[in-house]
């Protein structure tokens, strides 16, 4: 059970900056995910989080002691790796014991430690096993069990359900957030995946070239994003954007026009918005309604139509060439070449500036 | 690979060696690779076929010409009258019919015969040229009973001496060879490129270069006429640390680091984690190193000068006494010496076969 405070981490390469600096607060019983596009240094923060990599500067602290430059094992935090790193010659009895009988345990706690985290996770059967006999799923669950066993503050996921089929994946993500419940300890989740990372969290952290770019509850960034980056990255199908200016700014509204889509009346609230300035709009697949092929809205031409029964996307194109994505619930009939009026839901909407920037 | 040697045993066998490309008749290219192989195992096994037959001759039967295949004896026969059994031979008469007869001299062209089941008839007088020899086949134990016997203990001495050399040196270069892998595939440290390129480096240096030096250096220390002498120069090998790195290179990172937040230190890592995964590339170091201890020759020769610390090679090549050769005890102790190493093969040779392929070394 502990809280956890990154101060100003840094970590470089040689003179490449993976994590530039990371300042982040984890309260006691979170579980927090990190969440980005691969490459963005979400990896690299927990493996400095773990100890397994070194931190270039900065401080870790957990329970408000720095660990910065404790050695990995001492840490109390315990990781499962993507590739689950069980020992391959070990049977998984020894491979959720060996750490334990490395720190001189008394044999009769180790067993019952191995006793409880091996019913918790319904792998007893499975203790005379060597891991490739294991399915992944129940190496998954071994590789969970030894990060149990040793009743460590802090675990940590390090993209745990990657190589998994998608069933399993559903499973498992819901056993890992089951355990977390029973458990109750903190918990630090590396994922790609924004679809595990909205239903797992208590709060996401998203990345982007090791910056972090918002932290916040799952629906809290899904509905307000501070940025383009995470508009897009969080929701799937992701948000469509579309390029064009903020025009007949007023005090209650201002009109979004993109070349060859007519004037978009929104209404503005507290929105700081000029006359001309160059905005980008976003708008959710969801949010996106098909008014029939007359009358208001944004001229869309169908090009590819998926059909999944209880919903319908519709891939195709604006006027103005950008690609868009809608979503039809229900059955939907519409094909390849079809025009269609669509309009923005209008309380549902976001505004990016240049900068990429909501503009709220 | 393990398939294919499993089709190897019982009925199998014969399915796996007629098998044929493609389809069920044979093809030219089938007959040429067959031809190709069986030419290969006949140019390859002849001379050991040969040894390890020879060895089984007597000595009479080694200088024979012309020689014969297999190991064959005169046939003897004890006769009355003669202290040592007397030699047959089949002699054509006169009337053409041919007779048993038991050579007790021979002169020149001519012999003195007689005949075994009439022994008072006499001697007769016979031109060589119509006696031929009754031979018959008979392995020549004798020739190993005699190396055990003659050498005075002194073969199982040289037994112990090239066995002791062989374990132990294989043990200490296991040791130290997987201990270099390990730093060398698994750490990160300034010059491990520049130490690997090194080690590599002495295998363009022929090892008859560095014995001159090898023997100072082990003169100096103090281990002329001493095993150690043989077995410590060359307890690193390039190839072991090379072929155990390669191997080690495929170990995921990810292993290690768990077994590092187990708590496990860097030397529980290498013994408890890394050298068990390791056994197929260990085996094929075992091998290598058993096979080149076991065979050494130039090494132990500048060394050891004293007999009681004689390897088996050494022993072979001083088979000589003051008459030259002695060729059937020397036949026979080079088979005796071969055939520990073809047992290693011939049990090892799965793990041998797999641990050089996963290596990718050949």
């Amino acid at each position: 059970m502990a809280n956890l405070k990154l101060e100003n981490l840094n970590k470089t390469f040689g003179t490449v900056e993976v994590i530039p600096n990371v300042n982040l607060d984890i309260e006691d019983g979170e579980f927090v995910v990190f969440v980005g596009p691969s490459g963005c240094g979400k990896s690299t923060l927990l493996r400095m989080i773990a100890g397994l990599e070194t931190a270039s500067s900065g401080d870790i602290l957990i329970d408000g002691e720095s660990v910065v430059r404790t050695p990995a094992a001492d840490r109390g935090v315990s990781m499962v790796f993507q590739s689950y790193a069980l020992y391959p010659h070990m049977t998984v009895r020894q491979n959720l014991s060996f750490g334990l009988e490395n720190i001189g345990m008394d044999k009769a706690e180790i067993e019952r430690r191995i006793q409880d985290a091996s019913k918790l996770l319904q792998i007893n059967e499975l203790l005379k096993r060597r891991p490739t006999q294991l399915s992944g799923g129940q190496r998954q669950r071994v590789a969970i069990g030894r990060s149990i066993v040793r009743e460590p503050k802090i675990f940590l996921f390090d993209e745990p359900l990657s190589n998994l089929d998608a069933e399993l994946r559903v499973v498992m993500r819901f056993e890992i957030s089951s355990l977390h419940e029973r458990l109750g300890n903190t918990m630090i989740y590396v994922t790609h995946d924004q679809i595990e990372a909205m239903t797992m969290a208590d709060k996401i952290v998203v990345l982007r070239k090791g910056v972090i770019e918002q932290v916040g509850a799952p629906l809290e960034l899904y509905n307000k994003p501070d940025n383009k980056f995470v508009a897009g990255f969080i929701g799937s199908p992701r948000m469509n954007f579309v390029d064009g200016k903020a025009t007949s700014v007023t005090a209650d509204g201002f009109n979004f026009s993109a070349e060859g889509l007519g004037d978009l009346a929104l209404p503005r609230g507290q929105r700081p918005v000029e006359d001309n300035q160059p905005v980008s709009f976003g708008i959710r697949p969801e949010d996106l309604k098909v008014v029939g092929d007359e009358g208001e809205g944004w001229d869309f031409s169908v090009s590819v139509s998926e059909q999944h029964g209880r919903d319908t996307y519709l891939h195709g194109l604006l006027a103005d060439g950008t690609e868009i994505l809608v979503h039809q619930p229900g059955q939907f009939a519409a094909k390849r070449g079809d025009m269609l009026k669509v309009m923005p839901d209008e309380n549902a909407w976001h505004l990016f500036d240049s900068d990429e920037l909501a503009i709220v | 690979m393990t398939d294919t040697a499993s089709q190897t045993n019982g009925p199998n066998l014969v399915r796996f060696l007629t098998r044929k490309q493609g389809g069920i008749k044979m093809t030219w290219a089938d007959r040429v690779t067959y031809g190709y192989l069986l030419l290969g195992v006949f140019v390859m096994l002849l001379p050991v076929l040969w040894v390890f037959i020879s060895s089984f001759k007597e000595p009479a039967n080694l200088s024979e010409y012309p020689p014969t295949l297999m190991p064959v004896t005169m046939e003897k026969v004890e006769v009355e009258g003669y202290k040592t059994p007397l030699p047959l031979f089949e002699v054509v008469q006169e009337d053409g019919s041919v007779k048993v007869m038991a050579q007790i001299r021979r002169v020149g062209i001519r012999a003195q015969m007689v005949d075994p089941e009439n022994p008072g008839a006499g001697r007769v007088t016979i031109d060589v040229k119509k006696a031929t020899p009754v031979r018959k086949f008979h392995l020549a134990i004798e020739n190993y009973e005699e190396l055990l016997d003659s050498s005075g203990g002194n073969i199982w001495l040289n037994i112990y001496n090239s066995a002791f050399i062989t374990i132990v040196a294989t043990l200490i270069t296991l040791v130290m060879n997987s201990m270099a892998a390990f730093a060398l595939s698994k750490y990160q440290f300034k010059g491990s490129t520049v130490a690997l390129i090194a080690i590599i480096a002495t295998l363009m240096v022929p090892p008859t270069v560095i014995l001159v030096p090898t023997y100072l250096i082990v003169s100096q220390v103090g281990l002329v006429n001493s095993l150690w002498g043989v077995i410590l120069p060359a307890v690193a090998t390039p190839t072991g640390v090379f072929l155990l790195r390669q191997y080690m290179l495929t170990i995921p990172d990810e292993l290690l680091e768990a077994a590092r937040m187990d708590h496990a230190s860097e030397w529980q890592i290498y013994y408890r984690i890394v050298l068990p995964l390791s056994t197929p590339a260990l085996a094929v170091v075992a091998v290598f190193s058993v096979m080149s201890r076991w065979n050494d020759f130039l090494l132990p020769l500048i060394v050891l000068n004293r007999p009681e610390v004689h390897t088996l090679q050494l022993a072979l090549a001083g088979f000589q006494n003051e008459n030259g050769i002695v060729w059937h005890l020397l036949l026979a102790m080079t088979t005796l010496t071969a055939l520990p190493l073809a047992f290693a093969f011939l049990f090892l040779q799965r793990y041998i076969t797999a641990g050089i392929a996963s290596t990718g070394v050949k």
